[in-house]
């Protein structure tokens, strides 16, 4: 166990752990603040009594999505120091950025949203929600563009004097097609991850016909909402994939395990790669051209095989492999799953198979999205910055003896934690909408 | 150079204004389990920081955020040399945040006697440890030229940096004292009152030690002697300390809060003027200090910077400002009833 692995292991534990509740935030917002619409709108009460139901589980969901995102940038200073002096010129702006621009709004609006029932007019009232979800996407795509950039470093150049990253074109690093591609790609993923949150739980209430009038409308917004962004997640990730091939070779190789160069490569639909022998076993199911098609739109293109690339600039291949497969096969499910609903929309009451799978598929876009996350991040390595900068060479002059117990610290401190905000959740959401009072 | 300065000044404020705001709450976490005596008073108290303590907790973040942005080298080894200190802050940054969130949630006294202890550390423990961080920067810290620290953290618990945490943690005591006298009605609230004039007493004293041994400890004065005009910080940080006192015995609660914002901001800068040009400076050797010079980022980047700053951070303040008002009102049984907390 040297520091390295210790910082890697906690920086991926916590990073993890704090996108169990991300999502959740940014989809469920915005599915609050079109209820709440609703209900300013139209005067239904149905709609005031769901959008204070759904509040409860957001702000319990949104306190821990909160305080495991400050340890994230915490850990840049603590755990990754050597990176944070050498990129600090572009990644830490964007950091800054993220803090005044969207963070402060978010943080600031949620209060008023939870105090200020009776205090503001509905429409006001309205507003601070329809802030806070816009805040809080806004604080996405400020990350995902410092995220993108650890992908594909543009606008930069590198000071020999100084042995420093130094901004150069501040457009070219927020405007890059990596960084819009990946937000749209991750928030709607998160979009889709709250519907089928919203979905499941109402299908529990509906199967137990509880409530019914009230879960049979969050569960159609919440569909209707559900089958745009899981369409939507699958063609960004196919653009996104665009991008992969094109500035990120390693990765592409890596995801489809694909070791020989070649051009109109083929796509196999099952195989288990074998690192040691630089080989796949067991291919099942080939198609001509399918890879060349898939990542560069043309059969003809060719796409480099993991040989290619020095053994020591390779990515873990079969964690990237399988994560990738996991993330795309669950997207195509997801698209079916919204699909079917669409189909059964007018009769959902009746269709109790349907409701019972959309219950036990509350877990699977937590699953996807991050399985995403592990490619790419894992696909992105050994390096931390793109044929930059290592992971290796980015870690702090720190002990073992102080990352151990951190890391020790956060096993304990964020399974007790999510563990509570489960319970929590888990509790609020069976009981149902009526007697949500806590005060006593 | 200039653009240096301007970041150097900033840099300093978004802490000052995080002492300040965050201050308070951290004296109410700290004060619940002394003046807090029933259920319903601990409510009380959850929910005079309620709508204020995550918005507060941003400021944080964002002096932490513009640390990385405008000085990455000071960010770099001030975050990995003080690790282990650093990490026991966010802890408790976690622990105090998710107490006051699920605290009210389950109506069982075990649960909440848990989530109580969690507030009390949880405010108890940043407080001071803050304090001691900074305490150690204004006395030197063992890095050597690579930035490598060479100590532990008990290398950090000397005395003049236990000293200033203890002068963080009263001072966000007195604060957190007052702050609860304007939020609360009855009893509770002249517990708080009465609670606000004895910490003042105290704060005064340590205040005073904390001055005296600065001028041995470290090398804060040096910059105030040869700009003496500079001295009307601290200046500030004694009128406002006595004006505190003097508006609680008018019970002019509002008042004594504002002046001790005051105090809470020119006790900050009063540090950090004194460090200028140094942000981090070393106790082995001062060549190896981290200065605004030094430790910058390109003037692009903080060009940038200041453009976003000077266009969001006053829309922020108008915002906060704006929820503050919203929220000034005491906390009322109908408040608790509404039941957030």
């Amino acid at each position: 166990m040297d520091v390295l692995l210790l910082s890697r292991l906690q920086f991926a534990a916590t990073t993890m752990f704090h996108f169990l509740f991300v999502p959740l935030t940014l989809g469920l917002s915005v599915l609050i603040a079109i209820m709440e619409t609703l209900y300013v709108r139209t005067g239904d009460e149905d709609y005031l009594r769901m959008t204070k139901f759904w509040g409860k589980l957001f702000l319990i969901n949104f306190a821990v999505g909160v305080v495991t995102g400050i340890t994230l940038e915490f850990q840049f200073g603590t755990n990754w120091s050597r990176y944070s002096g050498y990129v600090g010129d572009i990644f830490g702006s964007l950091l800054a950025i993220e803090a005044t621009v969207a963070f402060f709004l978010e943080s600031t609006f949620i209060a008023v949203w939870h105090f200020g029932w009776k205090k503001l007019s509905p429409k006001v009232h309205c507003l601070s929600i329809w802030l806070v979800a816009f805040a809080g996407s806004l604080s996405s795509l400020w990350i995902l563009i410092a995220n993108a950039w650890m992908q594909y470093p543009t606008g930069y150049t590198i000071n020999e004097a100084t042995g420093r990253a130094e901004l150069t074109d501040f457009m070219a690093v927020v405007t890059q097609p990596f960084a819009s591609i990946q937000i749209l790609h991750t928030l709607a993923s998160a979009y889709t991850l709250a519907a089928f949150f919203v979905m499941g739980i109402s299908a529990y209430h509906l199967l137990r016909k509880q409530h019914t009038r009230l879960f049979g409308k969050s569960f159609r917004v919440a569909l209707y909402f559900g089958l745009i962004f899981a369409i939507g997640t699958a063609l960004m990730g196919d653009m996104s994939g665009l991008q992969v091939a094109a500035k990120q070779p390693s990765k592409l190789a890596a995801l489809e395990a694909h070791w020989e160069t070649e051009t109109h490569a083929p796509f196999v639909l099952f195989f288990i790669p074998d690192e040691k022998h630089e080989r796949n076993l067991y291919e099942f199911g080939t198609i001509p051209s399918g890879l060349s098609l898939i990542a560069f739109h043309s059969p003809a293109a060719e796409v480099v095989g993991l040989k290619d690339f020095p053994p020591d600039e390779r990515p873990p291949v079969t964690v990237t492999f399988v994560a990738f497969r996991a993330m795309v096969g669950l997207g195509f499910l997801f698209i079916l799953l919204m699909g079917i609903g669409w189909l059964l929309r007018n009769k959902l009451e009746d269709s109790p198979w349907y409701l019972r799978i959309m219950l036990l598929a509350i877990p699977l876009p937590y699953l996807a999205i991050e399985a995403g996350w592990v490619v790419t991040e894992v696909g992105r390595q050994p390096w931390i910055v793109y044929k930059v900068m290592k992971t290796s060479a980015a870690v702090s002059p720190i002990a073992v003896s102080q990352v151990l117990p951190s890391l020790l610290g956060f096993v304990l401190v964020y399974s007790l934690l999510g563990f509570v905000a489960y319970y929590l959740m888990f509790q609020f959401a069976r009981k149902g909408p009526e007697p949500l009072k806590t005060g006593e | 150079m200039m653009l240096e300065t301007i970041w150097f000044v900033i840099w300093g404020i978004l802490w000052a204004v995080y002492f300040m705001l965050d201050g308070f709450d951290f004296g109410v976490g700290m004060l619940m389990p002394f003046l807090a005596k029933t259920d319903e008073e601990k409510r009380t108290l959850y929910h005079s920081v309620g709508p204020f303590w995550d918005g507060n907790e941003v400021w944080l973040i964002t002096a932490g955020g513009v640390t990385f942005a405008a000085f990455p080298l000071m960010y770099a080894v001030m975050f990995s040399s003080l690790y282990s200190a650093l990490m026991l802050v966010l802890f408790a940054l976690i622990i105090r945040a998710v107490s006051v969130e699920f605290r009210s949630q389950v109506a069982s006294p075990a649960w909440r006697a848990v989530w109580d202890l969690g507030m009390f550390f949880g405010s108890l423990l940043p407080a001071l440890l803050l304090g001691v961080a900074f305490g150690n920067i204004f006395r030197g810290i063992p890095i050597d030229g690579e930035g490598v620290y060479h100590g532990t953290i008990l290398t950090l618990l000397n005395p003049y940096g236990l000293l200033t945490g203890v002068v963080f943690v009263m001072l966000f005591l007195v604060h957190g004292a007052i702050w609860q006298a304007i939020k609360t009605e009855g009893d509770l609230h002249q517990r708080s009152l009465s609670a606000a004039k004895k910490l003042w007493i105290v704060l005064l004293l340590v205040a005073v030690v904390f001055l005296g041994a600065t001028k041995f400890a470290t090398k804060l004065w040096d910059n105030y002697a040869e700009n003496p005009v500079l001295l009307l910080i601290p200046l500030a940080a004694v009128v406002a300390l006595l004006a505190t006192r003097l508006l609680l015995a008018k019970e002019d609660c509002w008042k004594a809060w504002f002046a001790s914002c005051v105090t809470i901001v020119s006790c900050t800068l009063f540090g950090v003027i004194g460090l200028y040009p140094n942000l981090f400076p070393s106790s082995l050797d001062p060549a190896y200090s981290l200065t605004a010079h030094n430790a910058a980022s390109t003037p692009l980047t903080l060009k940038i910077m200041l453009v976003v700053a000077l266009i969001f951070v006053p829309i922020v303040i108008a915002y906060q400002t704006w929820v503050y008002v919203l929220f000034k009102a005491k906390v009322t049984k109908e408040d608790l009833a509404q039941g957030a907390y």
